[in-house]
């Protein structure tokens, strides 16, 4: 089965995250930028299904010139080429753009199975698998927490709020997972010596034949017009117990919308 | 603070940079639990051994990583610095490779793969109830029946007993002293191979060894590594490389020490200072991160010595004796750094503490060492 893993480099979310003061966007400069963590479980979870069912797994990002360390260490993980996508003309794509990019460039690669995050920790906005898979004309299995592959044929258990609901479809598909699928590995310390000499295509805009004006500023469908910083905690609120805290409490959490 | 390491490659800082992530992510959530509850590590020995990090000192044409001393013990000394127990295990399954890899047969070496690969875990028989100190004195015994050794005898003190696939065991086939005494490479399904109970230990606890006896046991006779009465001069070779590897788990150990003694000291406030400010202390704290890189030093030194093939044997006695008593004296002064606070079991430098204790008397008593040193003095 041929694998494309889409892998994005974005700020650690574990520490502390910027918008650019001119542009609005991600400062991506400034950050400790690392793979989109979701990625990870896509990864793991392209591996398994290599090892059971043969194939080859390449990894697709698209991203500035120092993405290439996170196309690395996604390598030093096991799957065996890269594809990177990269053009100064792509700054500050939207999701509709960028699909459109991530949709050429899968077009050169004939996959069976696109695997992606469900969601990335910077945008978090949860679209791209389902724009993909528009845009390629095959289905999109999004959020899975599980997943089975016979022949040709992928079953999903898609996480939702209440559960999770069990969806196939034929390949070629695109599926989305969460961190809930699997445990991703740690690269071997011959993984990461084998990572230098993998193969690591980088494609342009023109070789995608896709013109600098649909895409970046020029092209953006959306834009984030201003941005402020989230007010520091305040010391929140204490109850204390006259006889009628418990009710406090239940209110609370009702107008929190927690219960 | 972070260490300034040169390396002698990229694939070197490639390394380390696993190993911390690793030590960082698998060892430091687990260290303090798993020592209070006894509990070996063994899945988080499999997780380094996936990694490759079980064999990184031995060639790449039988499984290992081709990495220079230098760059082993720098990876022993990160993972001591989260979970000692953890570095004192691989250090000591890597001395468990070392008699095959340097002395074994042809097809002993087909061995290798499997032992370096990272699944498998060694012990190393030496010690025995009567005598660590005065190894050439050991008293199990192998006799040779046939295509066997039948082998009869208790080993003390042995690390990863009960957990390990392989053991060297150091055992007398002649007559006494050390030119009696060969090595034999055991699987751990041995008949006749049993790991006793647990010792009850000061600390280490996560990783406590036990006598393991030998009830006529018998090994095939194409397990003895090297030739009959080589045994002793490749326990010693052995314990060479593993003395270093005790002094970079001392070093970890006390960086690790260090670094918490220092971050408390800069916090905690006392007369209206900081307390590092109060010069009786913040001198404290500057002697401690002097023996610290000073033992780190001696210990890189005597690697690159052993990396260039020239004799080492008592630069690695010096580097085992320096270093761990310096870990002693670093991880009893972070108590004192601590105050009252040091002496509790809610932070971790009263394990550490306990744990650098075993330090001095693992590998050679650090009176074994002077031992040595002096010896080679004598002989000039
Ligand atoms: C946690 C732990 C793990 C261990 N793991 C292993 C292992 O995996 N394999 C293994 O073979 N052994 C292992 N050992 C054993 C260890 O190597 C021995 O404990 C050590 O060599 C000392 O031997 P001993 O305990 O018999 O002490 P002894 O030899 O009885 O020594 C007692 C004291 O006398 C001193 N002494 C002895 N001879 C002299 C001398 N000539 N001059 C001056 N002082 C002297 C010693 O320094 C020591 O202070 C382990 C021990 C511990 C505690």
């Amino acid at each position: 089965m041929n694998i494309v893993v889409l892998v994005k480099q974005v700020p650690d979310s574990g520490a502390e995250r910027n918008l650019t003061s001119d542009d609005n966007t991600v400062d991506r400069g400034s950050a400790n930028n690392v793979i989109n963590e979701m990625d990870e479980y896509a990864i793991e979870e392209a591996l398994k299904i290599k090892e059971a069912h043969g194939g080859e797994v390449t990894i697709l990002t698209m991203g500035p010139d120092r993405a290439t360390e996170s196309i690395r260490k996604a390598l030093s993980m096991g799957p065996d080429a890269a594809v990177h996508v990269v053009d100064d003309a792509l700054a500050g794509s939207c999701a509709v753009a960028t699909s459109k990019v991530l949709a050429a460039a899968l077009g050169t690669l004939n996959a069976d199975l696109i695997l992606c995050g469900a969601e990335s920790t910077d945008g978090r906005v949860q679209v791209l698998p389902h724009m993909l898979a528009e845009r390629l004309g095959v289905a999109a299995l999004t959020g899975a927490r599980k997943l089975t592959v016979d022949g040709a044929s992928l079953t999903a258990e898609r996480q939702t709020e209440e559960g999770y609901e069990v969806v196939s479809a034929a390949t070629p598909a695109v599926v989305s997972v969460w961190d809930t699928i699997n445990e991703p590995r740690y690269p071997s310390f011959k993984g990461i010596m084998a990572a230098k000499k993998k193969p690591v295509r980088t494609l342009s805009l023109a070789d995608l034949g896709v013109s600098a004006d649909e895409v970046g500023f020029a092209g953006a469908t959306s834009a984030v017009v201003e941005h402020s910083k989230r007010p520091p905690r305040s010391a929140g609120t204490k109850i204390t117990d006259e006889g009628t805290a418990g009710t406090q409490l239940v209110e609370y959490l009702v107008t929190e919308k927690f219960v | 603070m972070t260490v300034e390491r040169l390396l002698p490659t990229d694939d070197a800082r490639d390394l380390l940079d696993l190993t911390t992530e690793l030590a960082d992510r698998e060892l430091a959530p687990k260290a303090a639990d798993c020592e209070a509850r006894g509990e070996f590590p063994r899945d988080v020995l499999r997780t380094l051994g996936r990694a490759g990090l079980l064999g990184l000192p031995y060639p790449e044409e039988c499984g290992g990583a081709a990495q220079p001393y230098e760059v082993y013990l720098q990876v022993i000394e990160i993972l001591a610095s989260r979970w000692l127990a953890i570095a004192e295990a691989v250090s000591v399954h890597t001395l468990s490779c070392f008699p095959v890899a340097a002395y074994g047969s042809e097809q002993q070496r087909k061995l290798l793969p499997d032992m370096l690969g990272g699944d498998l875990l060694g012990a190393y028989c030496l010690s025995e109830p009567q005598g660590g100190s005065d190894a050439a004195a050991l008293t199990t015994r192998a006799t040779r029946d046939g295509d066997d050794y039948v082998v009869s005898g208790t080993k003390a003190w042995i690390t990863h007993a009960g957990h390990a696939d392989f053991y060297n065991v150091f055992c007398r086939t002649g007559g006494p002293g050390p030119r009696g005494i060969s090595c034999l490479l055991a699987d751990a399904r041995t008949p006749g191979l049993e790991p006793q109970a647990p010792e009850r230990l000061m600390g280490l606890r996560s990783s406590a060894p036990a006598q393991v006896a030998f009830d006529d046991a018998r090994v095939p006779a194409d397990r003895l590594v090297g030739a009959e009465g080589q045994g002793f001069a490749i326990a010693m070779a052995a314990l060479d490389g593993g003395r270093l590897g005790i002094a970079a788990c001392a070093v970890g150990l006390a960086q690790a020490a260090l670094d918490y003694a220092v971050a408390y000291a800069r916090e905690r406030r006392q007369f209206g200072a900081p307390i590092i400010d109060h010069q009786g202390l913040g001198f404290l704290l500057a002697d401690m991160a002097t023996q610290v890189s000073a033992a780190r030093a001696l210990y890189l030194s005597a690697a690159r010595l052993r990396d260039a093939g020239r004799p080492y044997a008592t630069q690695a006695a010096q580097a085992k004796l320096f270093a761990t008593d310096a870990a002693m004296r670093v991880t009893t002064d972070a108590v004192q750094v601590l105050g009252g606070y040091g002496y509790s079991a809610d932070h971790p430098v009263e394990r550490y503490m306990r744990e650098a204790k075993v330090l001095q008397i693992v590998e050679g008593t650090n009176q074994i060492q002077r031992l040595v040193i002096s010896r080679a003095l004598a002989r000039g």
